[in-house]
């Protein structure tokens, strides 16, 4: 048990520091801070990735010899906390921390060839095609059919909640290539092309309300589409184990960083926020409830390096990341839910800015208010994605407590 | 005591109630959002036929003499249908202004107009400094021979886009943060020096931002006595709290039997999901959470019809603590146990759930009324 840092990791720190000033510059800190929602454009996300994959630093779970960074825990650690108070965007998970994983266990060696260079650099935008209508946490539910055609599969169906998918070029599906008594059998994992007729994406609107086009979510449907047999994952029927490996990685993330930065904002909201005759975070009932979220976060943070710290390279997560994921989740909007109160009737106006040079909306109030409702709002779906946090507690009341 | 509704009481609710489930569906809802005015203009003069708008109002107004009680029964009723119409801003606040400070000449200018729903009106009391302290004012009315300049800037000012009058809180004497010297002003909304920066809220409403530079008006604009403001602020806020606090009952009713219906027929893993009792458990403390907080509304209401009191103001504090913390409970657990279908704006469950997250915002959120309660309740 060590908890100093080496002068190589603080030096690493540094020269995390540095890249960041220059490679995510003020101009584009103020783009991206203008409102404490997570828009995403396209042209700016693509080019950040591929600046860090130019560095080096965009697969930091990746292994070496497929060109990750190779960093250590500490390391990884330090570029997490550094990218999060640049406010710099996240790695778009689908490619880099999932269906790459997937590729590189189960993959052909044409497909890893194929697909893992453009996902290292950011030349291929990646979704999900995971749940379907109705289906929510009962993933194995899903009806999407790909039946045989020959050299081709064709896929009828309709995916939802799919995260960003009007930008993609690919999506990755579990469909059924057979119906199995066991559902969780006959399930196919299946890459296909965005660009393939007989696919159409249509927004589903958030209760945030984003800006036409600026949607997070959308569904997705699939009439007729012809996909190759080569883009067919490992075996036939075994999709359900590719897409459990890969949901450990979903729920297997760092969440303290994030955290810390969303306390910091909310400190920040608060010490220029008027309360009575003094600033609101010098309120003692004020101060004891951030404190309390500040202490919820240094365990989630200890929680973390227990955890993630003690795997070697490419082990995966337990059980132990449902305990990651519904913590994780829980403080993160209580935190929200503490900024809304910071920003009173300053919650109210609606912010549909986006991170573009010509963007024209007019924000309303003090800038690090804008958006702070609907963030709130959004957050609520931490509690019910990727296995809802009943599902999460569940699955520890099975596997870790032994409870049947 | 008795806390049921007498017959009339009851009269007015079977009207309101038939109004929201016969012409505000979820659907006829979105169409009132979508008019140019961000409300239905139709509905605005239905209430005033109806004669809802004249409720609060005395007969020597024009109104109907109304209490605490006929306000509540209304709005609970809204809050079944989050109405978007601006009663409580028109009403409630602006008129409510009036009826308490106004003249008699005055009152006559603004208040049967207003009670045949042919004026609108916006209060504009918030400054962004001020938070919820109502005498926080840096918006100035400099006295000039017989009239007064306005000066200064208003945050957050609800139905402002639609108001043909405001009535302004600006001080006319003494520092910013004290309590003698606020003054209310009423004064016509387009006149020279007013300029307003429009928005939508999170939860569908309009409201603006506003600056009043060099606004003159005569001292036939003044409500009340110069500098004996606050006192008629403070009542007309805690009858805007109490107005908000009675939608919100209406919503959390709305929300906790819609979940408990969704979750008679959603099915996971081949189960009706309210057949699991981690869910059955949560959607019973929401119906807890809702019947205490409707039961603190009727109590408050029965104080506020014996008059507005000290024990109607601890009342009114306790009762916005309770809806706070009931409003986040219930609404959370709504969308979480709705699920993906939750976050989407296509559901009628996620604007209840704003709704009653704005409500928190209004008029001072939980903390502030929490000690408020303690210098009340000594």
């Amino acid at each position: 048990m060590d908890i100093t840092f080496t002068e190589e990791d603080l030096a690493f720190q540094q020269e995390v520091r540095s890249f960041l000033d220059e490679a995510w510059p003020e101009k584009m800190r103020l783009k991206y801070r203008r409102t404490v929602l997570d828009r995403t454009n396209k042209e700016d996300q693509m080019g950040w990735q591929q600046r860090l994959a130019a560095k080096g630093w965009a697969a930091v779970n990746w292994p070496v010899e497929h060109g990750g960074a190779g960093f250590t825990d500490t390391q990884k650690y330090f570029f997490d906390l550094e990218m999060t108070k640049a406010g710099a965007p996240r790695m778009l998970p689908f490619g880099m921390t999932m269906v790459a994983h997937v590729l590189m266990k189960f993959g052909t060696e044409e497909q890893k060839q194929k697909y893992l260079p453009d996902i290292l650099n950011s030349r291929a935008w990646w979704c999900q095609g995971y749940s379907e209508p109705g289906s929510g946490s009962d993933l194995a539910s899903l009806r999407t059919k790909a039946e045989d055609g020959g050299d081709h599969y064709v896929v009828n169906g309709v995916k939802t909640w799919n995260t960003l998918g009007q930008h993609a070029d690919m999506i990755f599906c579990l469909v059924r290539t057979s119906q199995e008594a066991r559902r969780q059998m006959g399930i196919s994992f299946l890459l296909i092309d965005m660009k393939s007729p007989g696919i159409t994406v249509e927004p589903i609107i958030t209760m945030d309300q984003p800006k036409p086009g600026f949607q997070e979510i959308n569904t997705i449907y699939f009439e007729d589409v012809q996909v190759p047999k080569e883009n067919l994952v490992g075996e036939e029927g075994k999709g359900w184990t590719y897409a459990k490996y890969l949901l450990e990685f979903e729920r297997g993330n760092a969440h303290s960083p994030g955290l810390y930065e969303t306390l910091n904002q909310v400190e920040g909201m608060a010490r220029e926020t008027q309360s009575g005759a003094g600033a609101l975070f010098d309120d003692s009932d004020f101060r004891d409830r951030f404190n309390e979220l500040k202490i919820q976060t240094m365990a989630m943070e200890a929680t973390e390096m227990r955890i993630l710290g003690s795997l070697s390279a490419g082990q995966n997560v337990g059980p132990e990341s449902s305990l990651l994921k519904t913590r994780g989740s829980e403080i993160g909007q209580a935190i929200s839910e503490l900024a809304g109160e910071v920003a009173g009737y300053y919650g109210l106006p609606l912010d549909q800015s986006v991170p573009l040079d010509d963007d024209d909306f007019v924000p309303v109030g003090p800038t690090h208010f804008n958006g702070v409702s609907q963030k709130y709002f959004n957050l609520r779906k931490t509690s019910i994605y990727a296995g809802s946090n009943e599902i999460q507690r569940n699955i520890m009341a099975k596997l870790v407590l032994g409870l049947e | 005591m008795d806390l049921a509704l007498n017959d009339e009481q009851l009269l007015i609710k079977d009207s309101v109630e038939r109004f929201v489930l016969n012409d505000y569906s979820f659907d006829q809802r979105k169409k009132c959002v979508a008019e140019a005015s961000g409300y239905s203009e139709e509905n605005w003069a239905m209430f005033a036929e109806l004669g809802w708008l004249a409720i609060p109002f005395s007969e020597e107004d024009g109104g109907l003499d109304g209490t605490a009680i006929e306000s509540m029964v209304v709005f609970e009723q809204f809050g079944r249908a989050i109405v978007v119409e601006p009663f409580i801003p028109t009403v409630v606040l602006a008129g409510g202004a009036i009826r308490l400070g106004g003249s008699s000449e005055q009152r006559k200018r603004y208040l049967p107009a207003l009670i045949e729903g042919k004026l609108q009106g916006a209060l504009a009391f918030v400054e962004p400094q001020g938070r919820f302290d109502l005498h926080d004012l840096t918006t100035t009315a400099t006295a000039k021979g017989d009239s007064f300049v306005i000066n200064g800037y208003k945050a957050v000012v609800l139905n402002a886009p639609a108001a043909d009058f405001l009535v302004v809180s600006a001080r006319t004497s003494g520092a910013q943060r004290d309590t003698d010297g606020v003054s209310l002003f009423v004064l016509d909304a387009k006149q020279a020096g007013i300029s307003r920066h429009d928005f939508t809220t999170v939860d569908a409403l309009r409201a603006s931002e506003i600056i009043f530079e060099n606004v003159e008006v005569g001292a036939d604009a003044l409500l009340g006595e110069a500098g004996e403001g606050l006192a008629v602020l403070k009542q007309v806020i805690d009858e805007g709290t109490f107005a908000v606090c009675a939608e919100a009952v209406g919503c959390m009713e709305v929300l906790y039997k819609d979940t408990v219906e969704y979750s008679k027929v959603r099915e996971q893993f081949g189960q009706r999901i309210g057949s699991f009792q981690a869910l059955q458990h949560r959607m019973v403390d929401m119906f807890m959470a809702y019947e205490q907080s409707k039961s603190m509304l009727y109590m408050t209401a029965a104080y506020l019809e014996k008059g507005y009191d000290e024990e109607a103001q601890k009342y009114i504090a306790a009762l916005k603590v309770q809806i706070g913390k009931a409003g986040k409970l219930v609404g959370q657990d709504a969308i979480q146990i709705h699920g993906g279908m939750g976050l989407t704006d296509e559901l009628s469950t996620t604007h209840y759930f704003k709704r009653v997250t704005v409500i928190e915002n209004m008029f001072g959120n939980s903390r502030f009324h929490l000690k408020r309660f303690a210098a009340l309740a000594g």
